[in-house]
């Protein structure tokens, strides 16, 4: 399904692994070009670094920036710390899931790498380093300060407008 | 001479559009055959007036403020390039009192330079810091940091020199120095505006770091939300490498240091020293038991002198300006300069490095104009998310290591987050525990199993059950975190959560009155 245009794990291993780098730094190369760490690739990774394959699943697994399964074509990641909440970010939250009609962090706990459908992914984040400009969040990666209501509803139909425009490229090449 | 106009590259400024802004001014100026120079520079830190566009003019740098690409036109009418006046100007930056109050020694060049140009670096006093500490042994190189006062800016407060001085002392074939890069704190982000503003700074202090304790290699461990710092950063160190600052002979002398940024994903603990060598090594980011310290078994098990960011970026003046002129800053054993980030509920936002012993009612109400709100300030966090939260009563304590310490309050990071007379301080104690659940390393019993159990108590009493019991419960918990974790994360969660409770009972459907001190 949506693994059919990610490269062989072994090929991923192949490309990223080098004995200076560490795991997290193959680990970032891997999901930089794939847009997640694909399951498959524990194997692999384990021979390539003498590890268990518990060991490199475990890191998968602590760190939250690593995914294991693809990114919706909308990814949003709001910051839930303090600053943000001394700003309204809960009410802003809520305001994002009555819109998107989607759960934050829902997509954590699958656990397997399950691919979703879902066109927008919401995850919690503890802190962009914008605390005097809050609330801010980013929309596939892009970073957004001082985000109210209307300005998130503006924000989120361009990046659908985005993501539909790069879906049609892909698919016409 | 061509007019040299300023547009910040700062992620904050990007986020507010600031590309936008230059690719208008440039496409303005050609419109109307205007000559003009466009320089990136970093911001400033008066973040509540990004983006802030200045001009060069014979009195000084003039400043707009908020600016958006479409009163650029507007701008150009005004006539901007000469520092015309406008509905967005500032006057001169230098004369704002947000800016002209402070003392900035750490951030002596921020928002004045370009972050990456070596020559704009060299033009404001860069390298001397450098030149200085390869004239001197690397006893005297550390005996200078002693002196000067400097305490790790991380939180922990630490004397910087004696850990580089026990590095030194260590024999080992290698040796490292971390720059803890990981600024996860709500509230903080001064490491940011160091490393995007002025990563050259921070590379300068990290090489001192290397000739000062004969260390060969250092790691920028930076967090993975910080992509324009790392960006930044790696951008800075080829520069140096080719301007010979890095490799096998620093500046030509014997001295070899190499450089490196390591990308961290995204986990709170890892901004902890010990899970942070950790992760560095490639494994999950748990914390180590001390000792041994990571002075002596540090990275890789050798000697490694891990600093925070702005430590390693404040070296570079004193060794330009010598341990005694930084020591003549501050107050009681905190000496120098802290950079104060004033964020959350703030209607001037930014950064105000300014000598300990500030208070906090000044920051707030004096820089920061009180709430962005405009409703009363209700409480202050100071120093992260396991910082405490101040009351009214406790805002003109002097911003001091001790002085807090003497409150059960800590400085930490120097990050203040304000929140205003609408906010349920209940509310941000049981996120104060959710937080630690779902940062908590796991390796200690008290921080994984404590935060969870922290949530619920606190929702039990939320929900009406405020018997004694289930407070005494709570305390108790935090009793054995405090007492029981390997770590500030499980150490420390307590603090925000008791001082809610001790200053904000009402919040929790407690009596309004002070209950019996906790034990802090």
């Amino acid at each position: 399904m949506e693994h059919a245009s990610v490269p062989a794990p072994d090929e991923l291993v192949r490309r990223h692994f080098s004995p200076a780098a560490s795991l997290i730094a193959v680990l970032h190369a891997i999901q930089d070009e794939a847009g997640f760490v694909p399951p498959e690739v524990v194997a692999p990774l384990a021979r390539a670094f003498n590890l268990s394959r518990a060991e490199v699943h475990g890191v998968i697994t602590y760190y939250h920036h690593f995914r294991t399964h693809p990114p919706a074509p909308v990814t949003i990641a709001l910051c839930r710390a303090e600053a943000c909440r001394s700003m309204g970010t809960e009410a802003l939250a809520q305001h994002i899931e009555a819109r998107t009609g989607c759960r934050f962090d829902a997509a954590h706990g699958d656990g397997n790498g399950t691919a979703h459908d879902a066109q927008v992914e919401l995850e919690s984040v503890y802190c962009l380093g914008q605390c005097a400009l809050s609330p801010s969040m980013t929309i596939n990666g892009t970073l957004h300060v001082k985000v109210t209501p209307i300005k998130f509803d503006a924000r989120i139909d361009q990046a659908h407008a985005d993501a539909a425009r790069i879906s049609n490229t892909k698919e016409s090449a | 001479m061509t007019t040299r106009v300023f547009v910040p590259r700062d992620s904050s400024a990007l986020a507010l559009g600031a590309d936008a802004i230059a690719d208008a001014i440039v496409q303005e100026a050609a419109r109307r055959g205007i000559a003009l120079d466009l320089v990136r520079n970093g911001s400033r830190g008066l973040l509540w007036l990004e983006p802030l566009v200045e001009v060069d003019t014979p009195q000084g740098r003039v400043g707009y403020g908020n600016v958006e690409a479409s009163d650029v036109a507007s701008l150009f009418d005004a006539g901007f390039p000469t520092g015309g006046v406008h509905a967005r100007s500032v006057g001169l930056v230098e004369e704002i009192p947000y800016l002209k109050r402070q003392q900035r020694l750490t951030f002596a060049r921020l928002g004045i330079t370009d972050p990456l140009s070596i020559d704009d670096y060299l033009a404001h006093g860069g390298l001397e810091g450098l030149k200085a500490a390869l004239g001197m042994s690397a006893e005297a190189a550390c005996a200078t940091v002693l002196d000067s006062g400097l305490r790790g800016r991380g939180g922990a407060a630490f004397p910087a020199g004696i850990k580089w001085r026990t590095v030194r002392e260590a024999q080992a074939a290698q040796k490292y120095i971390v720059c803890n890069a990981d600024e996860g704190d709500s509230g903080t982000f001064s490491d940011r505006l160091a490393m995007e503003g002025d990563p050259f700074c921070l590379i300068e202090g990290m090489i001192i770091a290397g000739v000062a304790t004969g260390a060969t290699r250092g790691y920028l461990y930076v967090r993975s939300e910080y992509p324009h710092s790392i960006a930044a950063l790696e951008a800075a160190i080829g520069k140096a490498r080719a301007a010979g600052w890095l490799g096998e002979r620093v500046l030509g002398t014997e001295h070899a240091f190499e450089l490196e940024v390591a990308k961290g994903a995204g986990s709170y603990v890892c901004g902890e020293e010990t899970a942070l060598l950790e992760s560095l090594e490639g494994k999950r980011g748990i914390v180590r038991a001390k000792p041994p310290v990571p002075a002596l078994e540090g990275l890789f098990g050798q000697p490694t002198v891990v600093n925070n960011v702005i430590t390693l970026a404040t070296v570079p003046i004193i060794f330009a300006r010598g341990a005694a002129f930084y020591r003549d800053f501050g107050m009681g054993r905190s000496y120098g300069t802290l950079p104060f980030q004033l964020a959350g509920n703030i209607k001037r936002g930014g950064l105000v490095e300014l000598a300990f012993g500030v208070t906090l009612r000044e920051l707030v109400e004096t820089f920061g104009g009180g709430t962005a709100s405009g409703r009363p300030v209700r409480a202050v966090q100071v120093g992260g998310p396991l910082g405490t939260y101040l009351p009214e009563s406790q805002w003109d304590i002097p911003l001091d290591y001790e002085a807090y310490a003497a409150v059960g309050a800590v400085v930490g990071h120097g990050g203040l987050v304000v929140h205003d007379d609408t906010s349920n301080l209940a509310e941000l104690a049981q996120y104060a525990m959710h937080f630690c659940a779902v940062e908590s390393c796991g390796k200690c019993t008290p921080c994984r199993i404590g935060s969870t159990r922290g949530v619920e108590v606190i929702a039990r009493i939320r929900n009406g059950d405020t018997s004694q019991k289930q407070v005494q419960l709570l305390r108790d918990l935090c009793d054995t975190m405090v007492s029981g974790s390997l770590c500030a994360m499980g150490g420390m969660t307590p603090y925000p959560v008791l001082s809610a409770l001790d200053h904000f009972p009402e919040d929790f459907g407690l009596r309004p009155v002070q209950p019996k001190a906790a034990a802090a």
